[in-house]
């Protein structure tokens, strides 16, 4: 099961860099819980970091760049899940602010 | 009709539609292939606890900030990310050949694991011995302890359960019975885990910081 895949894909080095650019954005993830702006804006900028975290972290340390078939594959039937699971925000926010039209 | 028959008129001979029926899903291997739905579907499981913790955190007034240090997640998050790193490292250890070097890496990753989840027990000790519990919230709502224990609690298990599945290959790898495939599948599992914590350091520790 050794796949090609696997072992055409870069070297130690490249992993190194991903490592480390994994590392400055998890850093990053830290400083900005330090910044001096709300919640919303600060869960937009890390949700941000995050995805772009994760999408190094599939795309080089688990292979995805290397076989466009299943990239695809993975990344269609996460994202429609992820995407599914979003329709409460707006019940959520009247949870907490009520109906617009009780104001 | 015989099968040259059928190749002739331009139909699939039967020697070819079992090449076609066996043939690996992206010429990815059946193991292989099988961790990739796992992930798939227990990125869904994830995702279903974060969404669920953001719906009653965003409908919960006063949502309490309990977190005054980030120097243990950041400690957790830095073993993390580097197992990961490791775990490359045993996988093309594997695949050079290297049986003495990948068994190394393996452990390695391993330990990394272990210490992840001792400093993650500290900080749940931390918590309960201020009062917080899985139904009680000394800061307010007790639907932050109730969230904060699952998600991170759900994580601690697939950490222990891939420090279990580690040591278990890397054994049976160095004994023979498993192949560098094995280390590589196995090696997806511990991705997952890292990714996973990527998503839970922000949501569930960093937004929940105290000012």
């Amino acid at each position: 099961m050794a796949t090609a895949d696997t072992h055409n894909s870069g070297g130690m080095t490249r992993d190194l860099i991903v490592y480390v650019c994994l590392l400055a954005l998890a850093g990053i993830q830290f400083v900005i819980a330090y910044q001096d702006i709300n919640t919303s804006q600060m869960f937009e900028r890390m949700l941000i970091v995050a995805i772009v975290e994760a999408g190094l972290a599939l795309l080089f340390f688990m292979h995805l760049s290397d076989n466009r078939g299943l990239r695809w594959f993975v990344l269609i039937f996460t994202v429609a899940v992820i995407f599914g699971m979003q329709y409460g925000w707006p019940d959520s926010s009247r949870l907490i602010n009520g109906v617009p039209w009780a104001r | 009709m015989s099968q040259a028959d059928l190749s002739i008129h331009g139909q699939v001979s039967r020697s070819e539609a079992t090449e076609i029926m066996t043939a690996p899903t992206f010429h990815v291997p059946a193991k292989k292939m099988a961790m990739w739905l796992f992930i798939i579907a227990d990125s869904a499981t994830f995702a279903g606890c974060l969404v669920a913790y953001g719906f009653t955190r965003n409908a919960t007034p006063n949502w309490p900030r309990p977190f005054h240090s980030i120097t243990n997640v950041a400690i957790m998050t830095f073993i993390l990310l580097s197992s990961s790193l490791t775990m490359m490292i045993a996988v093309r250890a594997a695949h050079a050949g290297d049986k003495a070097k990948a068994f190394l890496w393996m452990m390695i990753t391993a330990v990394a694991g272990i210490l992840f989840a001792i400093l993650h027990i500290r900080e749940w000790m931390g918590l309960i011995a201020e009062g917080a519990t899985l139904f009680h919230n000394p800061w307010g709502t007790p639907l932050f302890s109730s969230m904060f224990f699952s998600i991170t609690g759900l994580h601690l298990l697939h950490v222990t359960g891939g420090i279990v599945a580690l040591i278990a290959v890397a054994l049976r790898y160095q004994g023979g019975r498993y192949g560098s495939d094995d280390l590589e599948v196995t090696g997806l599992y511990w991705h997952f885990v890292d990714l996973v914590w990527m998503f839970v350091v922000p949501l569930v520790y960093l937004l929940n910081l105290s000012h």
